[in-house]
């Protein structure tokens, strides 16, 4: 129910916020987004989708953060030696 | 699919499965609340990655599980009433009343339809000016934006040929629930990303305080979750209760301004009762005064009297992470995703559909 899923904006049309909406692609798929929770998207950045709505602008630094620290892993940050 | 196939990486699901099994030293028992989270652990096979000592409960965020019979027996009501057209999310539409589901109306002649958004069933009804258009507005915190969004749109554009049945249910006191049960096994949670998207994890905050349990906002993919798992492993070895937020491309402490406006203008608190659980204070939302006209229930004088589950269904056990649902004696015999005895066998993020189409560890 509360899935949500991320695709790039690629048009963004109408002036009153409460009614903003824009074109959405999920890899190849077209659809229409209600866009009035996200007035600051651009077009060619990503939101999170719901029921017919933008949630959020997906942050592009910080999910490159999390990938680039989740890399590393096992190779500059060993585990722990054993508990404790 | 950028910003999903990074996440759904293998070799990292397995290392951080390792990384787990190097960091926890101790039993732990973590839940994780939200059914889509469920049905990913399940899907992915991540229990199977995760040491002995780690366990997973899964939770009661599965807002089509915990819709309240009496509350689908109005719905079935309101949808077999003349010149209704009965709208809604499809999963809500074989979830089993006492007597009938929505689907069973259809059958008997009841128009109900699907909608992807809540917005199609308002254009609907501009379109249908004759009809009335009735929405089931069911979810969590992270569907109340667009539902709030669909009632206020169709207020201020003249649309009165549309209503809503409000099933609305809220994360923080249903934990809160959890934590309070004297036989609560759960050490830490696994917040919902996509609530915490919507909300923000400032809520969280007291919950952590007040129970000394760590909360990590995870997102929903394979990669999301072992590090969510990760996360609150780490915690647990410390001995540290603090809010980590482990979905930080989707979720700022502060949620979605915007959309908690519109939730606020549209909604308020209310009791709530979770099926199977029972009531719990201010876990719902119905509309505010100044929308009661686009209450459907209200509009249509739907009766909500109480009913009895199936005596058999052990589903408030299941949604509260005290039973596996093959601890269920009907699990997988007399109740299946076909025959269905209670909700969490319906929808495919209940926990006992989940373990049903994919297995999990007892
Ligand atoms: S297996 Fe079926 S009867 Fe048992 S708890 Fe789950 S939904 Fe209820």
């Amino acid at each position: 129910m509360c899935l949500a899923v991320p695709g790039r904006v690629v048009e963004i049309e109408g002036a009153e916020p409460a009614f903003l909406r824009g074109k959405v692609d999920f890899g190849g798929v077209l659809k229409e987004v209600a866009l009035p929770f996200t007035p600051e998207v651009k077009v060619g950045e990503y939101v999170l989708v719901h029921a017919g709505f933008a949630l959020q602008v997906l942050d592009e630094s910080e999910a490159r953060r999390t990938l680039d620290d989740l890399n590393q892993l096992g190779m500059l940050d060993p585990p722990p030696e054993g508990p404790g | 699919m950028k910003f999903l196939d990074e996440y759904r990486d293998g070799e990292l699901v397995s290392e951080l499965g390792r990384r787990i099994a190097a960091t926890a030293a101790h039993d732990w028992t973590i839940m994780e609340v939200c059914g889509g989270q469920t049905h990913t652990i399940l899907k992915s096979g991540l229990e199977e990655l995760l040491p002995g000592n780690v366990q997973l409960v899964h939770g009661p965020g599965c807002p089509v599980c915990v819709t309240p019979l009496e509350l689908i027996d109005a719905a079935v009501e309101v949808a077999m009433r003349p010149g209704v057209v009965f709208t809604s999310f499809g999963d809500m539409l074989r979830v089993p009343g006492s007597r009938l589901s929505l689907l069973d109306a259809r059958a008997r002649g009841a128009d109900v339809r699907i909608v992807y958004s809540p917005l199609d069933a308002v254009e609907l009804a501009r379109r249908m000016q004759e009809k009335e258009v009735v929405f089931f507005a069911v979810g969590f915190e992270t569907t109340a934006p667009a539902n709030a969004m669909a009632v206020w749109q169709a207020a201020n554009t003249g649309v009165e040929n549309f209503s809503i049945v409000s099933a609305h249910v809220l994360v923080p006191p249903a934990m809160e629930a959890v934590l309070g049960s004297p036989e609560c096994r759960v050490q830490a949670f696994l917040a919902p990303g996509h609530v915490c998207a919507v909300d923000g994890y400032e809520q969280y905050e007291a919950v952590a305080n007040r129970y000394g349990v760590p909360v990590v906002v995870t997102g929903f993919e394979p990669v999301d979750l072992m590090e969510g798992i990760l996360g609150a492993v780490r915690q647990l070895e410390d001995g540290r209760a603090e809010v980590e937020n482990r979905y930080s491309r989707a979720v700022k402490r502060e949620g979605n301004q915007e959309a908690r406006r519109i939730v606020a203008e549209v909604f308020e608190t209310s009791s709530r009762k979770w099926r199977g659980i029972g009531a719990i204070p201010n876990s719902g939302l119905c509309l505010r005064p100044a929308y009661a006209s686009f209450d459907a229930l209200t509009r249509f004088g739907a009766q909500t009297g109480e009913v009895a589950e199936p005596e058999q269904c052990q589903a408030g056990r299941v949604l509260q992470g005290l039973l596996k649902p093959t601890g269920c004696a009907a699990f997988g015999t007399h109740c299946t995703p076909d025959h269905p005895l209670g909700a969490p066998m319906v929808s495919s993020e209940g926990a006992c559909a989940a373990y049903y189409l994919y297995g999990g560890r007892d």
